[in-house]
């Protein structure tokens, strides 16, 4: 297997956090490093354990091909659809301001 | 007690009364929101109540039962609903800050089947936060405590649904279970939960935690309830594309008969790895006790090997994480929910709100979850952990395969210990997920499975439960030896294992914990 | 900022560029890729969306049919193979636009793969040029929502917010990638701008999508990086986004290989990022940093199941498929083993289906093409007619040539034939007859025509009695005179030599 179980750094914490847009606090990290380690340590335990011929299950039951047919559904109203939003405006989702760009 | 107290009936009781006349839709919903008055202060399972809308649809199955037409079976008979299932017009927050105060303009597929079926909706029920958790305690609005003994926990993370239909503050509830959540909290507050088939019943609706693994499902008092409201919950649904498209199998009925008691002809398979070591020693004598009248009735046992089994935590805590983090992802202050402005900075970018409010939304164990599974799933790592997660399911899968070959059914206990005491393991994950132990095979390979009351475990009169797992799509077999035991055993106690549990009536009689009728939800 | 650009002939004699494009082709499904909401293009805000593709928790995606069927059919028309079995993933990343905060693509699953499309590049003054693009995959995804920025600039920096419509979040996306392309030397600008344009035309005849890039219904990125001259390697690319014109490709090439060589030539590095484009200056700018290796983190779509589509099912599509016109040009030289000049002809004179119907009919195809582009050519020019419109079809041509083939005629005499067919006269063989056209091989008849013109030309006659054989055509000549033509001419010369020597 390509590696063996190994701990969880804190600063890869905080990088694993930066990718899931969680802004998490120094105490935070503190508290979360050591235990996601544990975490990972104890789940590492499966690595070698199915071996290459074995498939993977992405789901439970064979199913495939399920299909809608291209046909228009009642969608829901603007009114409907921004009712929950923190802010709207202009019939539109009113967010901050974005930075960077689309991937 | 003068009046009849419709709290104490089963659905099918409530069915037949209403049916016969002897009381209304309306008194009985009444009944239901006056108990969750009296005890949900101190029990806390719920985190709405809808007062009006329950009434309101209760009325309108008064109506329609008048009028000859009743809806379905259960017309009339009030449900609760776990807060991880949209309901339009009634808030959904998932047990956690960053959806508080949401309210969706859709129902689930779930919900509405509820809704057409004429069950009037009491509110929505307590959770682990977005399902994460076997004790409830995650929740972002407060623990739910066990009807059993308030110092504990109801299991999780259907903890509230679970502890309702326990204090009879509701004859029916729905639950998720996408490592035991509807199956662990029956067996820790004495109350029967399925699991169905994955694909079973629609995910529609349901927030998902875990895709491939979530499953909503009956919470009841007695089995014969579950399969009355599985029957109607389930079924094909074309707007989830993971559900079986094929009709169920004659669930009420499978129920029925085995409630004769006779297990005649049943192949029952104990799973070695699924007992022994890690297990309490009461839940294991009220097991073995089970499994002893069982072969009384005429079933045969034999013991069956599931190697792999003993991998499946770890592969349920890669696979879970994962699914969760890419999930949890929309919750991000633009369209809906929390948003939260960081401190400190003038004019904040979307990002920054983002992780702003992602930080102060979410709990530990969700932040925990979604670190775990954004490393599961990154680059580098995906083969080594996602990845080999998912063949370890094969594998377990084929387990079951193998099992089901020598056995019509497995059973297991539920859960390997009784309910714990709050706070015991709020910040122990490890000892927290070994409550799953038993649970999670049946998610990773989408089999079906009940808890039903086993008794209570000697050491501390908490109530255990026995797991029974059936192949897919065979969830009839979960039914009928499911409720052939609940029969056998319920001859043995001379009623219902719940008839032991307190009645909660001191809180009825002005204890301060009955004031508030709702919890601390906002 | 300005950019420092070397000139295009520098570039050209250092290095070696390498193009990449990939284009995203909107399709025009009534209803979206994952749910049922109108994809009308111009629809009030926020009034064509629904829980799946506003992303509100619980709501799930179920697969349109027609966008799969779009999928497959613009994969054939690539020449792609169409997988047995995929699946759907989840591109992970945050962006408002986006609702769920992942995009449901395709990753390592793509439907179609490992094709190619024939493009012809016009050259100046010169030939058509034809260029093969190999195609790495085609692929499902879908589209995010659209926000204005609301602020002092009104773009995108400085704004103080933005307002998100998410109309179009969600409507099926087909994206084409190419393999990289190489060897395109100083026709590279011209060789992106015409793939692009000729998939336009592809998927316009597939009538899948609308497929303006005005619109935004076609978009096209521009992958470019440059190697040194004859390396081999490929270097450092970068990827310009949103290129909204065909003529904009061919720019936006043009300058990012004179910016590339520029810096390469400075002795700097090229920078892994990606570059806007600007259709006013014709320049492009410094976007997204790549280098630091996104993370998208795929995985199987757990809420979708695989699509496996049936050989069954991808027999039938590609029976609906427009054919290609350079594959079936392609297709045709090397079924018929036409050489290019000839294929060219036959294209030219527009005679590509009369001749395919012709040998379709029973004719070999260089009979075929000879009648075609020699005797009916003249004919169309002569009378400034259609070649299509001669009044004889490729069954005529075909029975003409049958004629020729059972020896019943030569071509001498098929031409006799032809002018029966002008002139109405009936069926090629009823002309035949009528015309007493056939050729004559019988003894006795040929035998007095022989001996008929050895007595006329005496001196013929004897230079073969002297052994000069190669004289006897001049007797053959006479006799086919005698005979207007009909004789056999094989056995007049086995008569001559017999009588002779």
């Amino acid at each position: 297997m390509p590696e063996s179980p190994r701990s969880i750094t804190r600063d890869e914490v905080a990088h694993l956090a930066d990718l899931a847009r969680i802004d998490l606090s120094d105490a935070e990290l503190d508290h979360l490093a050591p235990q996601l380690s544990v975490i990972l340590e104890s789940v590492a335990a499966i690595q070698g354990v199915a071996g290459d011929d074995i498939p993977p299950t992405s789901h439970p039951l064979p199913l495939s091909n399920v299909f809608r047919a291209d046909e228009v559904v009642p969608s829901l109203t603007a009114e409907e659809a921004l009712s929950g939003a923190p802010e709207a405006e202009q019939q539109r989702f009113s967010v901050p301001r974005i930075l960077g760009d689309e991937q | 007690m003068t009046a009849t107290d419709w709290t104490r009936r089963t659905a099918a009781e409530l069915v037949d009364a209403l049916a016969a006349g002897e009381t209304t839709s309306v008194e009985l919903t009444q009944a239901h929101l006056d108990r969750i008055a009296a005890v949900d202060g101190a029990v806390h399972a719920f985190l709405q109540v809808d007062t009006d809308g329950a009434l309101a649809q209760a009325s309108a199955a008064d109506e329609r039962r008048a009028a000859g037409s009743p809806a379905s079976a259960l017309d009339g008979v009030p449900i609760a609903v776990k807060d991880v299932l949209a309901t339009k017009g009634l808030p959904t927050t998932c047990g956690s800050r960053i959806l508080e105060g949401w309210v969706p303009p859709y129902d689930a597929t779930v919900v509405a089947r509820l809704r057409a079926a004429g069950l009037p909706i009491l509110g929505k029920t307590n959770m682990d936060e977005f399902a994460m958790g076997s004790s409830t305690e995650h929740s972002a609005y407060g623990p739910t405590h066990n009807p059993w003994d308030l110092d504990r926990i109801p299991g999780g993370s259907g903890g509230g649904s679970a502890a309702a239909v326990a204090a009879f503050e509701a004859p029916l509830a729905i639950g998720t279970d996408t490592g035991g959540s509807i199956r662990q909290p029956g067996a820790v507050t004495g109350t029967v939960g399925v699991k169905p088939t994955y694909g079973g019943v629609s995910r529609y609706g349901l927030v998902a935690l875990a895709n491939s693994l979530d499953q909503a499902g009956p919470v009841t008092r007695t089995v014969l309830d579950s399969a009355l409201l599985h029957e109607l919950i389930g079924g094909h649904d074309p707007l989830d594309s993971t559900s079986i498209d094929q009709p169920l199998p004659a669930l009420v009925e499978a129920a029925r008969q085995g409630a004769t008691g006779d297990l005649s002809g049943v192949r029952i398979g104990v799973v070695t790895e699924l007992g022994g070591e890690g297990y309490q020693t009461g839940v294991l004598a009220r097991f073995q006790e089970s499994v002893d009248l069982m072969v009384k009735a005429g079933a045969e046992v034999v013991e069956v090997s599931c190697p792999s089994f003993v991998h499946a935590l770890a592969t349920y805590y890669l696979i879970l994480p994962a699914e969760a983090s890419s999930n949890l992802a929309k919750f991000d202050a633009m369209r809906y929910g929390l948003r939260v402005w960081p401190e400190g900075i003038e004019n904040a970018s979307a990002e920054e709100v983002m992780r702003a409010t992602r930080d102060a939304g979410f709990g530990d164990e969700v932040k925990r979850r979604i670190i775990l599974g954004t490393y599961a799933l990154s680059s580098g790592y995906y083969d080594a952990y996602y990845g080999q997660a998912q063949k370890v399911r094969t594998l377990v899968t084929r387990d079951f395969e193998a099992a089901f070959a020598q056995a019509d059914v497995l059973v297991s206990p539920t859960a390997p210990t009784t309910a714990f005491r709050l706070g015991e393991k709020v910040d122990d994950p490890l000892a927290m997920y070994l409550n799953d132990l038993a649970t999670i095979p049946a998610n990773l390979s989408g089999v079906p499975g009940i808890s039903v009351p086993s008794g209570l475990a000697e050491e501390d009169g908490l109530p255990t439960g026995v797991q029974i797992l059936a192949p897919v799509q065979a969830d009839d077999r979960v039914y009928r030896v499911g409720a052939a035991l609940e029969t056998l055993l319920e001859q043995q106690w001379g009623g219902p294992l719940l008839a032991k549990a307190p009645t909660l009536d001191a809180l009825r009689d002005g204890s301060s914990l009955a004031s508030s009728g709702t919890g601390d939800q906002a | 900022m300005t950019e420092t650009l070397l000139s295009f002939d520098d570039v050209l004699e250092r290095y070696d560029p390498a193009l990449g494009l990939e284009v995203h082709v909107e399709l025009n499904t009534a209803s979206k890729m994952f749910c049922g909401c109108a994809t009308v293009f111009g629809a009030e805000p926020n009034t064509q969306v629904c829980p799946t593709c506003l992303g509100l928790p619980g709501a799930m995606p179920v697969v349109n049919r027609t966008a799969v069927e779009s999928a497959i059919r613009i994969g054939l028309a690539l020449n792609c193979s169409i997988a047995e079995w995929c699946r759907f993933a989840r591109k992970n990343y945050f962006y408002p636009d986006m609702p769920k905060n992942f995009q449901t693509s395709q990753y390592d699953e793509p439907i179609a793969y490992d094709g190619w499309m024939d493009v012809t590049v016009p050259i100046d003054g010169g030939d058509d040029e034809t260029f093969r693009v190999e195609i790495e995959r085609a692929h499902m995804e879908e589209d995010t929502g659209k926000s204005t920025h609301v602020g002092t600039t009104g773009r995108i920096h400085g704004a103080d917010y933005s307002l998100v419509d998410y109309n179009r979040a969600g409507i099926p996306l087909i994206e084409i990638v190419t393999k990289p392309i190489r060897g395109a030397g100083a026709k590279a600008p011209e060789v992106a701008r015409a793939y692009v344009q000729q998939l336009r035309d592809l998927i316009v005849a597939l009538g899948v999508s609308e497929a303006r890039m005005d619109q935004g219904n076609l978009r096209a990125d521009v992958n470019l990086s440059l190697s040194p001259k004859g390396s081999g390697t490929l270097g450092t690319r970068t990827e310009t986004k949103n290129v909204n014109s065909f003529r904009s490709v061919e720019r936006a090439v043009r300058f990012e290989m004179q910016r590339h060589a520029a810096i390469l030539d400075g002795g700097g590095s090229i920078l892994q990022e990606t570059r806007h484009w600007h259709e006013d200056t014709g320049i492009t700018t410094s976007g997204r940093e790549k280098s630091d290796a996104e993370d998208y983190r795929y995985f199987p779509e757990p809420d979708l199941v695989p699509v496996a589509p049936s050989r069954e099912w991808v027999e039938e599509l590609r029976g609906t498929l427009p054919e290609n016109p350079t594959a079936r040009r392609a297709r045709l030289q090397t079924e018929w083993g036409f050489s290019d000049l000839e294929m060219r002809d036959t294209v030219g004179a527009g005679a590509l289906g009369l001749v395919e119907e012709t040998i379709a009919a029973g004719a070999a195809p260089q009979a075929a093409r000879k009648w075609w582009l020699g005797e009916l050519a003249r004919r169309a020019n002569d009378t400034d007619t259609e070649i299509g419109a001669l009044g004889v079809g490729p069954a005529d041509v075909a029975a003409v040539q049958q004629l020729v083939d059972a020896g019943t005629i030569n071509d001498k005499l098929a031409r006799q034939v032809f002018e029966g067919l002008y002139a109405g006269e009936g069926t090629p063989e009823e002309i035949v007859a009528a015309r007493g056209l056939a050729i004559v091989s019988d003894d006795s008849a040929l035998g007095a025509a022989v001996d008929k013109a050895i007595v006329e030309n005496p001196d013929v006659a004897d230079k073969i009695r002297d052994g000069k054989v190669a004289a006897a055509g001049a007797l053959i000549g006479a006799v086919m005179k005698e005979m207007r033509g009909q004789a056999d001419a094989a056995r007049v010369r086995e008569l001559i030599l017999e009588k002779l020597t």
